[in-house]
């Protein structure tokens, strides 16, 4: 496995694994900072969009708490013309890629289905259905080297796909398929496998017999094992692995160990299923107080640390404002864009729930 | 004047793949054995050797990512059209049909369109093994967010397969297997209609027969023999299962105040379930007898040498059209 960071704050890079250790090295303290304020931040969105969701202005929160370190490391590893299909807990890796969270929050609030426009992120729509993103990652993959967007030598002009999914969603038929059609295709996608080990009430071992990242290797993808709750092993395994991608080496896995603290979403309740021992283990593996102790022991003040606290209760403040502000959806956006092209029978539905609603007068 | 020429329904349609893909780079076709083979009825032949392994290609047997890999293309602004070997094959691909392809451009509001063509060779007839007959429209129709079409011949077959390909949205193109090699002219200039009108294939006055893809040969027949009998039977092609041209069949149903829809889909919840319902909301006043449906039974598909006895034909056809005039 690769740990850059060790549970403890402790920085060193195991035999064989230099080349990840150089992108580390070669990071200046403010990329640091950025590591631990996105962190720390996601995290306070987190716990804010929990209390949002018992105060009834959200329909369901899924938190990612504890999973801060695989998101934001990754995300910043996939280059700035690179493609992300995520699940639906990604919140992290959207915010490094400039989703605004008021997106993600309208979408569990019920104001619309996708909530951003992927042309413009990159970042694709959460997958709500288990895996189907997957294959989704592949096309587009392929896509990009029928274009002719791989292996190019040109920065500016080469481009890869990184696909996220759970522990649980391995399971599926589409991640076998995905990892087939990415070997056979030599598609410049990278899997980025969260293994946070518990699919709601179902434990990794009820999903998997071998270890997840050798799961491509009968496809013909290599993978590798990264600590994911170490953010700079994986933030030096993404981007080195997306970088392979783009230089045409085809595809690869990433299986990031971390855990979900929380519930597997506020209809969950976890005290069902494990025990409290459990947790505990793994919150003394916090991704963000790892980090933290690494920041200090590299200098790194405590006003930093404070300052970043202050921006954390200002987002929370801000997103509860924007939630409040949120309008509900017009009424055509029932039948908008159910077809790009004009259909009848949906003009005909729009027309008539229309004429009802004005009949009935205003409820409100 | 326009350019005629003579082809079976699977030249026709390979032309117009051939034109499709010529036409625009962006535009792909893949799916099990369409590369080389040309595809198990050599709907793709020479396709392959035409534009090459970029554009025309095999895939491994996996229809979940057929289709799944085609949405992702899509998204990167190809055109991909798919080739799903057998109707009874779909189901594996049933999820990413329905939850993804159907409801993306819905779930983006707009943001993203999803111009994937899904063809499907269907229905029976040709005395094969079971989940190689099945008629599954009604699955899809069921379905908001796609667009289903079924050309009953060559000229059709040629220029649907176009239209559907330059639609924005997914369209699923039914091909009748068994009537691959029923030729016919195809006007090579001028497309004869939108590619969700239905077409008015005879006139009568005394009932109006619906039907789509296979059963559109057999109702003509069936108009045929009932003109012997002295019977003026209207028949029309619904050409588009989703969305259906209900203009067309109002138009006529309100002229001879009699229906009779055929498909070789059971009827059981099916496309002629809907027509049914429609006809009688829209057109009950002009009504002189129930709308009566002829298909499959309520089964699952039989073994071939039952086939016979399970598809609809001219006869069963006609046994409906007596029941709705002696109403």
């Amino acid at each position: 496995m690769l740990q850059l960071l060790a549970a403890d704050g402790t920085y060193g890079v195991p035999k064989g694994y230099e080349k990840y250790g150089k992108i580390i090295e070669g990071l200046d303290e403010e990329t640091l900072k950025t590591f631990y304020r996105d962190m720390a931040r996601i995290r306070r969105f987190d716990v804010e969009a929990t209390a949002l969701q018992r105060q009834g202005q959200l329909g369901l929160w899924v938190p990612a708490i504890g999973q801060e370190g695989a998101q934001i490391g990754s995300g910043y590893g996939v280059g700035h013309k690179d493609h992300i299909f995520p699940s639906y807990r990604e919140h992290g890796v959207a915010l490094t890629h400039g989703v605004e969270l008021i997106s993600i929050l309208k979408m569990m609030r019920g104001v619309n289905h996708g909530g951003w426009d992927p042309n413009e992120t990159r970042f694709h729509h959460y997958a709500i259905v288990l895996a189907t993103q997957v294959l989704h990652a592949v096309g587009y993959a392929m896509g990009v080297k029928l274009d002719g967007k791989v292996g190019t030598g040109n920065k500016e002009e080469d481009l890869a796909v990184i696909s996220y999914l759970g522990d649980g969603a391995t399971a599926e038929g589409d991640v076998s398929e995905g990892l087939l059609f990415a070997a056979v295709n030599e598609a410049p996608v990278v899997f980025f496998i969260q293994n946070n080990q518990w699919a709601i009430s179902s434990h990794i071992d009820t999903q998997t017999k071998a270890p997840l990242y050798t799961r491509g290797e009968g496809f013909g993808v290599p993978g590798m094992r990264i600590d994911g709750n170490d953010v700079l092993a994986c933030y030096a395994a993404t981007q080195h692995h997306m970088d392979n991608a783009r230089a045409g080496e085809g595809p690869f896995l990433l299986e990031a160990l971390t855990y979900r603290i929380g519930a597997h979403t506020t209809s969950d309740d976890p005290s069902k299923y494990r025990a409290n021992e459990e947790v505990e283990t793994w919150k003394a593996k916090d991704p963000i107080k790892r980090f933290e102790t690494f920041l200090r022991r590299q200098g790194v003040a405590d006003d930093f640390f404070e300052e970043v606290k202050v921006a954390g209760d200002d987002l929370a403040k801000d997103i509860r404002e924007q939630t409040f502000a949120l309008q509900n959806p017009p009424m055509e956006n029932i039948f908008n864009h159910v077809y790009s092209d004009q259909h009848p029978e949906i003009d005909k539905q729009r027309a008539w729930l229309k004429a009802y609603e004005a009949q009935m007068g205003d409820h409100e | 004047m326009s350019n005629y020429k003579e082809m079976a329904i699977a030249k026709a349609l390979n032309a117009g793949l051939q034109k499709a893909l010529a036409a625009d780079e962006k535009v792909l076709m893949f799916g099990e054995d369409v590369a080389e083979l040309g595809g198990v009825f050599r709907v793709t032949e020479g396709l392959h050797a035409e534009f090459g392994q970029k554009r025309v290609f095999n895939t491994p047997i996996a229809e979940s990512a057929i289709v799944g890999t085609a949405i992702g293309l899509a998204m990167r602004g190809y055109r991909p059209v798919v080739e799903i070997q057998f109707d009874g094959f779909v189901f594996p691909a049933f999820n990413q049909i329905t939850s993804q392809l159907a409801k993306l451009t819905y779930r983006s509001e707009g943001s993203l369109q999803m111009p994937v063509v899904i063809r499907i060779p269907y229905g029976g007839g040709i005395g094969a093994v079971e989940h190689h007959s099945e008629s599954p429209e009604a699955y899809f129709a069921h379905t908001a967010g796609l667009r289903i079409v079924s050309p009953s011949n060559p000229n059709d077959a040629y220029w649907m397969m176009q239209q559907a390909i330059e639609s924005p949205d997914p369209v699923i193109i039914l091909e009748p297997k068994r009537r691959y090699w029923q030729k016919g002219p195809v006007n090579l200039d001028t497309p004869p209609l939108p590619l969700h009108n239905a077409r008015l294939m005879r006139e009568g006055s005394q009932v109006t027969l619906v039907a789509y893809g296979p059963m559109v040969t057999a109702a003509l027949q069936a108009a045929e023999i009932g003109a012997e009998e002295g019977k003026s039977i209207e028949v029309i092609d619904l050409r588009s299962i989703s969305p259906i041209d209900y203009p067309t069949i109002m138009a006529s149903v309100k002229k001879t105040s009699r229906a009779v829809v055929v498909h070789e889909a059971p009827t059981n919840v099916s496309v002629s379930s809907e027509i049914a319902a429609r006809i009688s909301h829209e057109a009950f006043y002009h009504l002189e007898a129930p709308v009566i449906r002829v298909g499959g039974f309520d089964t699952p598909y039989p073994p071939a040498k039952l086939e016979e006895m399970y598809l609809p034909d001219a006869d069963r056809i006609l046994e409906a059209i007596d029941r709705s005039l002696d109403y």
